[in-house]
């Protein structure tokens, strides 16, 4: 009898027996999708109609599993949130695999059960996947590309055309929860932060609260690596307007707040994975908010800042009343010592 | 944390001080320059919007309290050579990003992986204890008095223990000797000096008190919190009105008045003082720390490669000398933001985060750039 | 030129301690301050006490303002003010 192996291997990503045993064993009962098949090189989905919004990302972070989830999670919910941003309801999901060589299965064996359910919570079908081994030292363990295509809401105009001097700016939730737990979760960190990733799916917030807001509701965008402050300087530039921020007005959790005073960090600039900010009308700030209010992934809906006339800028109002720009920013936010 | 101590950070505390100080200002009527010498003072006055709302009644001007602005170019050449040698390196997080002639530790982290980002020197030491292999572990150390003690620490646990595995790369600089060139600079036009309250936590406020003497102008040992940094112009404002000559400390319950023995003990322990360039200031007596004879062994210099290590000057129009003395802006300098920037720096003060430059470029590059 | 943050120290094991910086709880060496004791203050600087913090001073500067700024802002100095940090 052939004892399993607990590690993938070069011969897992070959095409033959290995990799076949690799699909049925780990990846279809994960998925139990009647479409997704090993032996077909592409599966019908349906017809579709109306309009239909496509986007893809891949995902690479390390650790692979970080305290709130995994990189598993995280492919279904970065993918999920940019449709959902987008208004379109995620429907069908693709994922690609790349796993190094000496890979715990027992880790890709969980990351995957992870992805599935993080799809299924939402109704997202996996209609497709491929998985190719590379050799040790190449891929950090296992990197993730998910596509994902999904169906224009109704009556949805999101545009940061439509965005002008006097709109409000919404988070749904308390920022660099991912950023500061990815980065305090790196082996030899002396300190245990009690802090994880937000890692959340926004579509069903985003659904209920289009529903609701109909076009009051502008831009989204989900705020990912380089935090609020880098999300919030794409849209000024792009429309282009000045945004400014309230400081006071920007949740931030307290274990956060306090680890990045120790580690030299600022808030706005770490990443974050179940985080929306929404450009509203500027009478239906408070409406948004309360409709935002317990809603599956939101945690802190606020209005954080407004829109204001100009080309590009972001500022940040402090607590004493001055103001500091927030700048793109130049590299990961490193801890420091100075 | 203990209610008084968040005081310190009480927005509706701050407001009312502020406004205060806003009067005091006004009250003495002319424009005033003071000069933040800790970069983490630069960081602090702008992050908090304080440099901004003063505005004009009072001037924060930077100074040379930058450890990595403040390091000579071959220092950076060598660190990053380090860095390209069969070893792990280990470095803080604010030397990634500062180019040398060549490379970056960024750059050499992406071609060998084996470039670690720490947050405490200790962690140097619990690497090379997990390498049975014998690996060698270089920690490339940068960093004023404030940090001098908690190396020292880790070099004096690995003696302890025999440990052949850890090298140390000393860029340690020492503030109080350079603030004494710095004042001797006859063009130097200050109202006032912010003394690095972190430094002096460990120096005392008496070390401090020779500027007074020397410079003729009020200083004070100010804390990092926004009520410290409130309470610190307060005092300096006082001063001035009365025009009185001192040097105050305003961080009472971090700095005593001898500082803190033990700390300076761990130091000289293990390092012991030397002449060294500091970019800006030229030769600084006793200005750097070097590793005693009995620590040699330490030493990772002896494995820095015996390449040319270059000497790039900055561009001709770089005003980082005069910035670091204060006795200019960024936005006084012409290649600011328009050439210089934090992916593309000509000079120092723009590659480290905690330097002037790099400091107004994120929070103060509009204002900077159109007066 | 160093961030340094207040840590209390919530239990001590030759020159070694573990604190607690709101809410995170880690490792920080307390050899230059050998006079430290569990439910003190520590400034720590990369892991590392590099003085005891004073309640005592703290108050000291705390009521210099009061002074300053006379009975009027007695409250805002020194009177009710935020809690201790709480979950986020």
């Amino acid at each position: 009898m052939v004892e399993e192996p607990e590690l993938v291997e070069m011969a897992h990503g070959d095409g033959g027996r290995a990799t076949r045993e690799l699909i049925d064993g780990l990846f279809m009962p994960a998925f139990e999708e009647e479409h997704l098949s090993a032996s077909d090189d592409a599966a019908p989905i349906a017809e579709l109609s109306g309009e239909w919004m496509v986007s893809t990302d891949t995902f690479v972070v390390s650790p692979s599993e970080f305290p709130g989830g995994d990189v598993g999670k995280l492919a279904v919910c970065g993918t999920v949130n940019d449709l959902a941003a987008c208004g379109a309801r995620p429907v069908f999901l693709t994922a690609g695999f790349v796993l190094e060589e000496g890979l715990s299965l027992q880790l890709l064996r969980r990351v995957v059960r992870s992805m599935a359910s993080t799809a299924s919570a939402d109704g997202v079908r996996l209609v497709a996947a491929d998985t190719k081994v590379v050799g040790r030292g190449s891929g950090d363990g296992v990197y993730i590309n998910t596509t994902g295509l999904g169906q224009t809401m109704p009556g949805v105009e999101l545009d940061a055309a439509r965005i002008v001097p006097g709109d409000r700016i919404i988070a749904t939730g308390y920022v660099g929860d991912h950023g500061m737990a990815v980065l305090t979760h790196r082996e030899g960190f002396p300190f245990s932060v009690p802090v994880t990733s937000d890692c959340a799916s926004l579509w069903p917030a985003v659904e209920t609260m289009l529903s609701d807001a109909g076009d009051a509701v502008k831009f989204m965008r989900d705020p990912t690596r380089g935090g609020i402050a880098t999300a919030l300087k794409e849209i000024a530039e792009q429309v282009p307007v000045d945004v400014i921020l309230k400081e006071e007005d920007i949740p931030v959790r307290d274990p956060v707040r306090s680890a990045a005073d120790m580690l030299g960090l600022d808030p706005l600039y770490l990443a974050n994975e179940g985080n929306l900010l929404i450009v509203v009308h500027e009478d239906a700030g408070e409406r948004v908010v309360s409709s935002l209010r317990s809603r599956r992934g939101v945690t802190a809906p606020r209005v954080i800042g407004e829109v204001v006339e100009g080309s590009g800028a972001v500022r940040a109002v402090t607590s004493l009343g001055g103001t500091r720009d927030l700048g793109l920013f130049a590299g990961d936010p490193l801890p420091r010592i100075c | 944390m203990k209610g008084v101590l968040t005081r310190f950070s009480d927005p509706d505390l701050g407001r009312s001080v502020l406004a205060e100080i806003q009067g005091k200002a006004e009250a003495i009527g002319r424009p005033l320059t003071f000069m933040e010498v800790c970069g983490t003072h630069t960081a602090a006055y702008s992050f908090t919007g304080l440099r901004d709302v003063l505005d004009d009644a009072v001037r924060l001007r930077s100074g040379p309290g930058c450890p990595v602005c403040v390091t000579p170019p071959g220092d950076i050449d060598r660190m990053i050579a380090l860095a390209g040698g069969d070893h792990i390196t280990c470095t803080f997080g604010d030397m990634m990003d500062v180019p040398g002639s060549g490379s970056s530790l960024r750059k050499e982290r992406a071609r060998s992986g084996r470039v670690r980002i720490i947050y405490s020197p200790d962690e140097a030491l619990q690497l090379a204890r997990g390498h049975h292999d014998g690996e060698t572990v270089v920690l490339l150390s940068v960093g004023f008095e404030t940090t001098a003690p908690a190396v020292s620490s880790v070099l004096r646990r690995a003696a302890a223990e025999d440990r052949t595995n850890l090298r140390v790369f000393s860029a340690h600089r020492l503030l109080l000797p350079a603030l004494r060139v710095l004042l001797c600079d006859p063009e130097v036009n200050l109202d006032g000096l912010i003394l690095p309250g972190h430094v002096a936590a460990v120096l005392g406020r008496a070390a401090f008190e020779f500027v007074g003497a020397e410079a003729g102008i009020p200083a004070v040992v100010a804390g990092f919190e926004v009520i410290d940094l409130l309470c610190a112009l307060d005092c300096l404002l006082d001063m001035v009105g009365r025009g009185e000559v001192a040097v105050k400390n305003r961080y009472g319950r971090a700095v005593r008045e001898m500082g803190n023995p033990a700390a300076r003990g761990v130091t000289s322990r293990v390092f012991e003082q030397c002449d060294v360039q500091w970019r800006g200031l030229g030769t600084v007596r006793g200005g750097g720390l070097r590793l005693r004879e009995e620590f040699a062994a330490f030493d990772a210099a002896p494995l820095v490669p015996d390449d040319e290590v270059g000497d790039a000057d900055p561009p001709e129009q770089c005003r980082c000398g005069d910035i670091l003395r204060g006795q200019a802006e960024p936005g006084d300098c012409r290649l600011f933001a328009r050439i210089c920037n934090p992916l593309r720096p000509s000079g120092p003060c723009m590659v480290s985060r905690e330097g002037a430059c790099s400091t107004y470029y994120r929070h103060h590059r509009e204002e900077s750039l159109h007066g | 030129m160093c961030l340094a943050v207040p840590a209390e120290v919530i239990s001590l094991d030759q020159g070694v301690a573990r604190v607690n910086v709101g809410g995170s709880v880690g490792t920080c060496f307390v050899d230059a301050v050998p006079e430290v004791e569990v439910g003190d203050y520590v400034l720590m600087h990369a892991g590392y006490a590099i003085a005891i913090l004073s309640i005592s001073e703290a108050e000291e500067t705390l009521r210099l303002l009061k002074e300053a700024y006379g009975e009027g802002s007695s409250d805002a100095v020194l009177g009710s003010g935020p809690g201790p940090i709480g979950p986020g």
